[in-house]
């Protein structure tokens, strides 16, 4: 897919995740290189306050940087930068969503974020596309 | 001791990834991400170069106490398969503060990847607490 073009203030398609499971984290603490047993076993979770495992942020942002790739081709993206502000665990369904804040030298500059099924926002930030002019 | 700010400019030794067509077709699927191009081995998904852990030894800690605050990202182009690039890491910053959970030390880290010519593809900026 090539740069497309953004409207300022445009509301960009959502991208709806599917649950995360557990395996998916284990998945993910595998081919990222998270050690952090706090993803993967309860025991640990607990043992730092937890009620149990909490997903990786790094997903999270994983979700992102699919989104804004989709939106414009993978080749396009120059920048993703995110907060992560609320806790994720297995079962929640998380939905992406962006808004265009400025088009200008050809890059377009969004706000992204993935809110769960209880519509908080549990990562926010910006991206920036190579946009078509 | 945590906190010490005497860790600010501690770098990691330029440190040397293969891009692998396997890493990318993995990594992309934990994610769920079905990006034809991705899952194809040739890009890698704008968050791969989570997967970069260029030793900062400053950073041992106990990893079930580190939560991540933020991640940013820059490209100077898609890292893509067969990319060899040499990572280094940084402290930035390293400061403590009181927060609802007790007392947090932050830490800034920055990496940057760059190819065998030594131009920079990536840059990134991590936020980790460490409660």
């Amino acid at each position: 897919m090539d740069a497309r073009e953004f409207r300022e203030g445009e509301e960009l398609r959502v991208l709806v995740k599917e649950p995360i499971t557990k395996v998916q984290l284990l998945r993910y603490a595998g081919a990222s290189g998270d050690d952090n047993l706090i993803h993967v076993d309860s025991d640990t979770a607990r043992a730092v306050g937890l009620d149990g495992v909490i997903a990786h942020g790094m997903l999270s942002m994983g979700f992102l940087g699919q989104y804004v790739a989709s939106l414009a081709g993978p080749a396009a993206v120059r920048r993703l930068r995110v907060r992560f502000s609320g806790m994720v665990r297995p079962g929640d369904v998380l939905t992406c969503r962006g808004v265009v804040k400025e088009t200008r030298d050809g890059i377009a500059h969004l706000e992204v974020w993935a809110e769960n099924q209880r519509g908080e926002r549990v990562t926010h930030g910006d991206a920036e596309l190579l946009a078509r002019a | 001791m945590h906190g010490d700010p005497s860790v600010i400019g501690r770098e990691s030794p330029p440190t040397v990834f293969e891009v692998e067509r396997g890493a990318i077709g993995k990594f992309a699927a934990a994610i769920g991400d079905e990006t034809p191009e991705y899952l194809a081995g040739e890009i890698a998904p704008p968050t791969f170069p989570t997967t970069f852990r260029a030793p900062l030894p400053e950073l041992a800690l106990d990893l079930s106490r580190v939560l991540h605050g933020e991640e940013e990202y820059t490209y100077e182009r898609p890292i893509r398969q067969g990319d060899v690039l040499s990572v280094t890491r940084r402290i930035e910053d390293c400061y403590t503060r009181q927060g609802s959970l007790g007392e947090m030390t932050f830490y800034v880290v920055s990496a940057e990847g760059r190819d065998p010519q030594g131009a920079l593809v990536y840059r990134s900026r991590t936020t980790i607490i460490y409660r």
